[in-house]
């Protein structure tokens, strides 16, 4: 990881620090648009990946960080974001007359 | 007795202090442990032919206060780690301390306006599936909060004896510690939209 500087460090902390508290509002914001389940989840999630990208790349410095580290950390979201895929993907396998248990 | 190497000083085939390279690799698997979780969530909403809008149940406002905290206190975590690398060690106790103040205050929001009046209305992991995935999410959320001030509050106290000694591996210790905390914040950003909004 590159040495930080202290002062541009500071100043770019606190600009990530109020653009995620920007970002809730309009998460909240944008979950009482009333647009469908689809759409407000999709808006959701896309807000909350850019945030999680920003803490990630500049509170945990994975932008400066070595490529070692990246990787393993990338690696594992990819690994999650799989599962994730496989999970949504067998929904559609479901064969017919298959009963929901609630 | 020899002195564990690497602590300050990079070792070589990695380019990393080891204690960096460590926090990384649990971090890594902490994400299979929530992905998992997570996973459990989607797999369960899916196959439910009735799901509940979360803000229909839990307190969004709360919520959200709860958001803007953590998302403070990793703020304050990283100008604690800031004021080791400045040698500002006053500086950094003002803003261990912060971080501390505001991790006891998630946990207090989270029991006293969110878990008790749930209980009050009778509404325990056991009434619903929602309310199992959301209890087990956020209680395992806590208790990695639990943990983070656990360490952020040794760090402020008996732990920073090492300044004076090795000020190095102490602003490295505190760098592994804040990793760990973001990480914290960064679950915490998904499961406030996916629990209370969606």
């Amino acid at each position: 990881m590159k040495t930080p500087q202290p002062g541009k460090e500071s100043a770019k902390v606190k600009a990530v620090g109020v653009t995620l508290l920007v970002l809730t509002g309009a998460t909240v914001l944008a979950s009482k648009l009333n647009a469908g389940i689809a759409i407000a989840a999709g808006i959701a999630l896309l807000i909350a990946v850019f945030k999680g990208s920003l803490v990630a790349s500049f509170f945990m410095h994975l932008a400066s960080e070595r490529r070692m580290i990246v990787l393993l950390f990338v690696s594992a979201l990819l690994l999650f974001v799989l599962m994730m895929g496989l999970i949504v993907l067998a929904r559609y396998n479901v064969y017919e007359g298959l009963v929901h248990v609630s | 007795m020899e002195a564990i190497p690497y602590t300050v000083k990079p070792r070589e085939e990695t380019g990393l202090y080891n204690g960096k390279l460590g926090i990384w690799l649990f971090l890594a698997s902490e994400v299979m442990l929530f992905g998992a979780l997570f996973s459990t969530y989607v797999i369960l909403r899916l196959g439910s032919l009735k799901w509940p809008a979360g803000s229909s149940i839990l307190n969004v406002p709360i919520g959200a206060l709860n958001t803007v905290v953590l998302i403070t206190s990793s703020v304050t975590m990283v100008f604690a780690w800031l004021s080791l690398k400045e040698k500002n060690f006053s500086g950094f106790r003002r803003q261990m301390g912060f971080t501390i103040l505001l991790a006891l205050l998630f946990l207090l929001v989270k029991w006293f306006f969110e878990y008790t009046p749930k209980f009050q209305h009778h509404l325990y992991p056991g009434k619903n599936t929602f309310l199992a995935i959301y209890f087990v999410l956020t209680g395992l959320h806590a208790l990695h909060v639990v943990g983070g001030i656990a360490v952020n509050a040794y760090f402020w106290g008996p732990g920073s004896r090492m300044w004076t000694m090795e000020p190095d591996r102490f602003t490295n210790r505190v760098e592994i510690a804040g990793l760990y905390w973001h990480f914290v914040d960064l679950v915490w950003i998904f499961l406030f939209p996916v629990l209370y909004l969606l």
